[in-house]
């Protein structure tokens, strides 16, 4: 790894006071990204400022309407938060299926959404559950924070403190693994709100995730197998595009069925 | 910075872009903990850190400041831990590289699960591999440990 200084702090006042007084500087959260990007070259900052240790960004905690999240909280703590379990199960049992159990107690959630790598779960469900990204300076709304190919509407220096997820009345997160990574192939995430209205968020499939209007509509109706016509699905050595799609569909009918026969 | 390690309060310098498993190998030279893809996916170089395992190859030292970490040389005390006599009873290992980490893993998943079912001990080694492929002795040398800790209980 290149050299650089590593800087910790509790406070986000100051951690934004070292990023801005220093040229190429990195948030750090878990690391569990960023650390294996830097050993491979293909990132060098000059300073790494630690977030994980800045009490603010561990809440966790619910209102009537949401459930939120401090952006330093572990993989394993939503995984097993008993608040989490009651609150929205699906996420719970999402953030179950990252990585490895060791991974799971280093990598956080805001680190996920702030790298929004296409095939990462926890944006699946953000966009899903009508997240609100707050950040040091306004609140995102999921709709406009996922913005392509490891990109979000975050500005330089721009720091997420929590995640506000509405709680829907069901949910479901079905996922088909790529079998050496454990990164979503596919993953389909379903949240059923009031008044008949449903999220279907898709990650693994496309250059980013995406809202995927005709499962949407088709959850209402009655076809199972929705139509997914994009210019940006992936096609790789793991799965073609054609394949990644027909996993899409399948997976959607998993989720779909889950919420019902859970009604 | 100051680490405990294995119990002993350490005063160490480290530089800002050392890794957690370069001064326990290198520095402290307790060289059990071993580092085999470097890429945070085959789990040689776990160890527990304020109690829970962790993969020592994807942390800076920096960020373990102040932490107690423990590794495959702080479990045995008079006689082995009782998963290192049940990984060396049910022949839990081929090569042995993979072993120390896949011992670290299993200690903490003991004290998450002290019953655990086959499927959690899969899921709770899902971070470990084993290239020699052992894991049929590897899930039998866990079912013991759990029922050796449970014994040495009552």
């Amino acid at each position: 790894m290149n050299t650089f200084q590593f800087h910790s702090t509790k406070n986000i006042q100051l951690a934004k006071d070292i990023f801005s007084a220093n040229e190429n500087a990195k948030f750090l959260s878990g690391g569990m990204t960023l650390l294996p990007s830097m050993k491979h070259g293909l990132i060098q900052p000059n300073h790494l400022i630690d977030l994980s240790k800045i009490p603010e960004l561990q809440v966790l905690e619910e209102s009537n309407e949401f459930l939120i999240i401090g952006a330093a909280t572990k993989h394993d703590t939503v995984a097993t938060h008993p608040l989490v379990e009651s609150a929205i199960p699906s996420l719970a049992y999402l953030a179950s299926q990252i990585g490895d159990p060791q991974v799971r107690m280093r990598g956080t959630i805001g680190g996920s959404l702030a790298n929004n790598d296409p095939a990462a779960d926890y944006p699946a469900a953000a966009l899903a559950l009508k997240a609100q990204i707050v950040t040091d300076r306004r609140v995102i709304a999921a709709d406009e924070f996922f913005t392509g190919f490891y990109s979000t509407a975050l500005e330089e220096g721009e720091v997420i403190s929590q995640i506000k997820l509405s709680k829907p009345i069901k949910s479901a997160y079905v996922k088909f693994k790529q079998a050496a990574s454990g990164y979503a192939l596919a993953g389909v995430f379903i949240a059923l709100y009031a008044n008949q209205e449903v999220r279907v968020a898709v990650t693994g499939v496309a250059s980013g995730v995406f809202r995927w209007e005709e499962a949407e509509q088709a959850f209402l109706g009655s076809q199972s197998k929705p139509d997914l016509q994009r210019d940006d699905v992936i096609s790789d050595l793991h799965a073609p595009s054609a394949y990644r799609i027909n996993i899409a569909q399948v997976l959607f009918k998993k989720a779909a069925q889950q919420i019902k026969n859970n009604s | 910075m100051q680490l405990t390690i294995n119990g002993q309060i350490k005063d160490l310098a480290v530089q800002d872009n050392m890794l957690l498993i370069e001064v326990i190998r290198d520095q402290l030279q307790l060289t059990g903990t071993h580092n085999g893809c470097d890429t945070t996916q085959c789990g040689c170089c776990t160890v527990l850190m304020d109690q829970v395992a962790v993969k020592s190859c994807t942390i800076l030292a920096r960020q373990a400041e102040g932490s107690s970490i423990q590794t495959i040389e702080g479990l045995a005390g008079s006689q082995l831990h009782p998963v290192q006599e049940a990984f060396s009873q049910e022949h839990g290992l081929q090569c042995g590289y993979c072993t120390p980490g896949m011992i670290m893993s299993t200690v903490y998943l003991l004290q998450r699960y002290p019953n655990p079912t086959d499927d959690q001990i899969k899921e709770g080694l899902a971070g470990n591999i084993c290239r020699c492929t052992g894991y049929v002795n590897i899930i039998k040398a866990v079912q013991s440990a759990a029922k050796k800790i449970q014994e040495a209980k009552v």
